[in-house]
């Protein structure tokens, strides 16, 4: 990605959240600014807001816990949202969830904004919650999400370990959109986050035009060829299907 | 070494409320109130039994997967383990469990996913979202919520087997049930239970052989 190329660039402070339409054909690079920060993320169909970002179809689809490039994030009508197309942290968790409100204040106390200003502590789920609002979606239209940026594994009895550092400073991930598509997105911490203090990570959003032949990839998948040749048929000239 | 939890339950069928079976492929709607006991038989082995719990009142509260595996920090469900709601309450705490081990990742199969996971032509194979959607149809419990494809979220699957390595590869593989094994659970609210008795033909959580399953509820002993 050249400078250039760039249609758009958004910052995105520690706790902040956004939402936006990303254009089929167009690519949205996260970075993590500072390192170790979270992208708690959602993807629905612009057109059709019903159609959502599927955690288990994504998983078992591709036979993966983790989520990194060369993988797809599918939704629940057997569509591809977007390819993971480059990730440099290599590791993403979409199993963990969005921490709340009383999470936040269990691990950290609390931080008004009257006393705090814009330095107030967030969750998760309200930044969600708040973005979602703005499409006419609330609580109904909260599903497994993805967190980029975090790793969490799990042991052989599926112990869950979190793991602190997985992201750099200047790592980012991008996502190839192949839908258009809302998107969601929440830098508050990560459920499981170690650090004893609340100190989220910034994240810097940049879109740009998907060079050509990126999504293949995430073709070496067999399923993520049939998930993209349903949600081409979607997009034909002569009307979709399916 | 995988590590599963075994424990009986003392309770007996003959005095159960609700004694019902559910069929093959079939879904099933029942309600379980606070403090009554729930137990989900599998009859004849190896059947997966995708599971949602509704807040009985009051259905934008719901069984949320990340919420149950945040609280618990571990990915499979046993005995002890609370199935929370996305606002954050035990909505049922599974007290017995013969099985030792179910998941909450897999979800439900489904029509569309049917065509990524195996092939196109499996478009119109029947599928646990086809029960769900059924079951939203017909069902008075769930028309009374005003309940439709924006409720379903990820679901448990009681008997199915996804083990997770920790280098993040995850796969169906045949089931750690058998004739007989059940799962027990005590409702911490009054709870809406809507189940899809797996229909799967195309992967082993049914064994490439789906069969009935009982459904049984005691009161507060």
């Amino acid at each position: 990605m050249n400078q250039q190329d760039i249609i758009w660039k958004q910052s995105i402070p520690g706790g902040c959240h956004w939402s936006g339409i990303m254009r089929r054909g167009t690519t949205l690079r996260l970075i993590d600014v500072q390192g170790g920060a979270n992208a708690a993320m959602l993807f629905f169909n612009q057109e059709e807001k019903l159609e959502r970002y599927n955690m288990a179809d994504t998983l078992k689809s591709q036979h993966t816990f983790r989520l990194t490039q060369g993988h797809a994030c599918h939704s629940d009508m057997g569509r591809i949202f977007c390819c993971i197309t480059a990730d440099t942290a290599g590791w993403n968790d979409t199993v963990c969830g969005l921490s709340d409100a009383k999470l936040i204040q269990q691990k950290y106390g609390i931080a008004r904004y009257q006393e705090h200003r814009n330095q107030m502590f967030r969750s998760g789920l309200d930044g969600m919650l708040i973005e979602l609002g703005k499409w006419g979606l609330g609580m109904r239209d909260i599903v497994s999400n993805i967190n980029f940026f975090s790793k969490v594994t799990a042991d052989a009895d599926g112990e869950l370990t979190f793991h602190a550092g997985n992201s750099k400073a200047g790592d980012h991930v991008d996502l190839s959109f192949e839908m258009d598509t809302l998107v969601i997105l929440s830098a508050a911490p990560h459920p499981l986050d170690t650090k004893p203090a609340y100190q989220p990570g910034a994240v810097d959003l940049a879109a740009f035009v998907t060079p050509a032949a990126a999504i293949s990839v995430c073709q070496q998948i067999a399923e993520n060829v049939r998930g993209l040749h349903n949600t081409h048929q979607l997009y034909h000239p002569c009307g979709g299907a399916l | 070494m995988n590590t599963h939890s075994f424990a009986a339950s003392k309770l007996n069928p003959d005095h159960a409320v609700i004694d019902e079976i559910c069929a093959a492929g079939e879904p099933w709607v029942g309600v379980v109130k606070q403090g009554q006991t729930f137990r989900i038989v599998d009859l004849e082995g190896n059947q997966a039994v995708d599971t949602l719990f509704f807040n009985a009142g009051h259905a934008l509260e719901r069984y949320s997967a990340t919420d149950t595996i945040r609280a618990q920090n571990k990915l499979y469900l046993t005995t002890g383990s609370k199935l929370c709601s996305n606002f954050g309450n035990t909505m049922l705490s599974i007290v017995a469990d013969t099985c030792g081990r179910h998941d909450t990742l897999g979800g439900a199969c489904a029509a569309e996913s049917n065509t990524v996971r195996y092939a196109l032509e499996k478009y119109p194979m029947h599928s646990c979202r086809d029960n769900f959607l059924h079951a939203l149809a017909h069902e008075k419990a769930c028309e009374q919520l005003g309940m439709s494809k924006r409720d379903i979220p990820s679901n448990i699957n009681f008997f199915m087997n996804v083990p997770v390595t920790e280098e993040g590869n995850l796969e169906f593989v045949d089931g750690v049930s058998a004739p007989g094994k059940y799962v027990e659970m005590q409702a911490e609210m009054d709870v809406l239970v809507l189940i899809s008795n797996c229909p799967q033909l195309n992967n082993p959580c049914n064994a490439y052989n789906p069969t009935p399953i009982r459904l049984l509820i005691w009161n507060p002993q």
